[in-house]
């Protein structure tokens, strides 16, 4: 598959501070590529200097192969949907969508063909003649991605898109955005500090901390095989134990958190004493579980989160100060559980990751 | 009680209000009105006062030369003050553009004869732009720059500048940065992104503006009296000379309220012509 979007080195300062420190990727053609990272991390930073707004400090941009430098924003094969939508109040809707293929020259029946079947294809084939006030924020955003759309761009950039919808329209325009995607066959840089997003609608996800890329892969990869403390609690959630590690008596590894000892994975390796933290999802932490799995704890019901399917119980060991989340599913099976009870909770070796401690403590 | 107190409070802030707008702007004017419709020397009604302007081909043609020059310079005005408007508000940093706004102020803490009398010692054919240009060599000898009507409308462009360029401040400190992102990233190149965002977000500013420095421009007697072409009047100096040299008040009042009426007509045809709404220009 052919590489739309190559990326090398690319490396922006703002005086003394680097905000985006030498980062490579490269996007195959119709890929949904997506950049996740907390807010301030230098997403906005990297996707304005691939759009042609900042001129990059270091480093190449290629589209299709063909170098991007000294080419303004204006004549690179790429287009922005910005964080704040800007959409253009002084146009109607219809305009809004033309206003590119205008500034090309395009113009007559060939011009009212294209923005009728953007329009169409975002689901508002009846709003050209709105104003922009007069949609709402879901419309907005259709039209902010028809406007780029219609220019048949090599690669589309979205700027955390969604941040500005409530709750159940942004998980509505994930799936919709996701759909759309896979209709036109556009590649999307889609930046974004929510996981979720990224996760549900990337074919590949980046994770971005203090301007670097931790990690490159599946939105699988990222949540099964972390490669970094920071990608293992930023994915998804998870329990994050502090334990020291040392070999057991038979020579097999094994975590000390407080006084348990917990099973490693297999062939895990480390100094005797060192600091790791262990993570573990709520998803691997079985109530009940069978006898015989790798680690069993008894624990204590702090509290029960329902929240339907994504329901959590939270508990604690005996004096250990750590807050530990269960996931709780709704089956039926565990409706007997109780704030206040003592239950038994476990995992298999396998599901737990481990990284060096002392870092991202927080 | 309570409302009594509400009524004199009322009454304390409205009464000097109105009557300064009827001691000096309406009873003058209903005066002068009268006078336009009185004949001069028998005292009775007329229309003749009025009828002058249309038959005397000099009076209305220096009212339509005074209009198309005012039309001129306003649209001077404008093409000068956007970009203006424009490096203050989006190009330098926001501690600077508050200099900048005083700069711009400055000049006008100067009276207007003060200001005039400045670029006449500048152009004068003994002024320092002749001495600079013959000293260099590019002119053989002084030009006389004053007295052309090329000067009196860059001086007019000078003296009625700030009109425009503080409300295009306001509307343009609006304008959204993105948007001009937005249409350079959509292949709009700068003279596109003028046509079709700047200029319509500014439509509001620059109706207004271009009202105030045309009725500014218009009713302007010392610059173009003083730096305009001798041969050649501005309307204002017909009144003057009508009310002054003549001591014909009814006629000036008449020319005065002509002056009045046509300018209104020409705002509410230009207003038509581009579509503006007076009531969203005023908001
Ligand atoms: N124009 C700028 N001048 C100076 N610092 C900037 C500028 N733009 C961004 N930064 C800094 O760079 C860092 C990354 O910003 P940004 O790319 O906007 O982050 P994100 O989009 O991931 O939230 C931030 O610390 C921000 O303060
Ligand atoms: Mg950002």
């Amino acid at each position: 598959m052919a590489i739309a979007l190559s990326v090398q080195n690319l490396t922006k300062r703002f005086g003394s501070f680097t905000a985006v420190k030498g980062v490579s990727f490269d996007v195959d053609e119709g890929r949904f590529f997506s950049i996740l990272g907390p807010s301030g991390c230098g997403k906005t930073t990297l996707l304005r200097m691939i759009a042609g707004f900042y001129r990059p400090d270091g480093g190449t941009i290629l589209f299709n192969g063909r170098d991007m430098a000294d080419i303004p924003p204006n004549r690179r094969p790429v287009n922005l949907v910005f964080q704040n939508l800007a959409l253009f109040p002084m146009m109607n809707v219809y305009e809004n969508v033309a206003f590119g293929l205008r500034r090309r020259g395009e113009k007559g029946a060939a011009l009212d063909r294209k923005v009728r079947e953007m329009l169409a294809r975002v689901g508002l084939p009846q709003s050209g003649d709105k104003r922009i006030d007069q949609l709402s924020g879901g419309q907005r955003q259709r039209i902010a991605i028809a406007r780029c759309l219609v220019l048949e761009p090599t690669v589309l950039l979205l700027d955390e898109p969604l941040g500005a919808l409530d709750a159940k329209l942004r998980e509505h325009m994930k799936i919709e955005l996701k759909t759309l995607q896979a209709a036109v066959g556009t590649t999307f840089v889609y930046i974004t500090h929510d996981q979720s997003e990224a996760l549900v609608m990337s074919d590949a996800v980046a994770v971005m901390k203090d301007g670097r890329f931790e990690q490159v892969g599946t939105p699988q990869e990222l949540y099964h095989h972390p490669n970094s403390a920071f990608v293992a609690q930023f994915v998804g959630t998870s329990n994050r134990l502090p334990v020291t590690f040392c070999w057991d008596g038979s020579g097999r590894p094994r975590a000390r958190w407080g006084d348990i000892d917990l099973v490693l994975p297999e062939g895990f390796a480390a100094e005797e004493g060192s600091p790791w933290d262990l993570f573990v999802r709520p998803e691997a932490m079985i109530i009940d579980p069978d006898e015989g799995t790798d680690n069993v704890l008894s624990v204590t019901v702090r509290a029960l989160l329902f929240d339907g399917g994504n329901s959590r119980l939270l508990v604690t060991v005996r004096d250990r100060p750590e807050e530990l989340t269960v996931a709780l599913p709704q089956t039926g099976q565990y409706d007997h559980v109780r704030r206040g009870d003592r239950i038994r909770v476990g995992w298999a070796s396998a599901a737990s990751r481990a990284f060096p401690g002392g870092e991202d403590r927080g | 009680m309570a409302s009594g107190r509400l009524r004199g409070g009322f009454l304390f802030f409205f009464l000097p209000v109105a009557l300064w707008l009827a001691l000096l702007i309406v009873l003058p004017h209903l005066e002068l009105l009268r006078l336009s419709f009185t004949d001069s020397l028998a005292g009775r009604f007329t229309v003749a006062n009025y009828l002058a302007f249309f038959t005397e081909p000099i009076y209305w043609l220096t009212f339509v030369r005074t209009a198309l020059y005012s039309l001129l310079v306003t649209f001077l005005v404008m093409t000068v003050a956007l970009p203006v408007a424009f490096y203050v508000t989006k190009v330098v940093d926001v501690r600077l553009s508050g200099f900048l706004m005083v700069l711009l102020l400055v000049p006008f803490w100067v009276s207007e004869l003060v200001r005039v009398y400045g670029w006449m010692i500048l152009l004068r054919e003994s002024g320092i732009v002749n001495q600079v240009l013959t000293g260099l060599g590019l002119l053989k000898e002084p030009v006389e720059f004053l007295y052309r009507d090329a000067t009196m409308v860059m001086g007019l462009v000078y003296t009625s500048m700030l009109f425009m360029v503080v409300p295009l401040i306001g509307v343009m400190d609006d304008l959204d940065d993105a948007l001009i992102e937005a249409a350079y990233d959509l292949g709009a190149s700068k003279g596109a992104i003028w046509r079709t965002i700047v200029i319509p977000h500014c439509a509001t500013g620059l109706v207004s503006g271009g009202i105030i420095v045309f009725m500014l421009v218009l009713g302007s007697y010392l610059t173009p009296n003083l730096m305009g072409g001798k041969n050649s009047l501005w309307f204002t100096e017909q009144i003057y000379n009508q009310i002054i040299l003549y001591f014909n008040w009814n006629q000036g009042a008449a020319f005065g309220f002509l002056l009045l009426l046509l300018s209104s007509l020409i705002i509410w045809a230009v207003l038509k012509v581009t579509g503006q709404r007076l009531k969203e220009v005023v908001k």
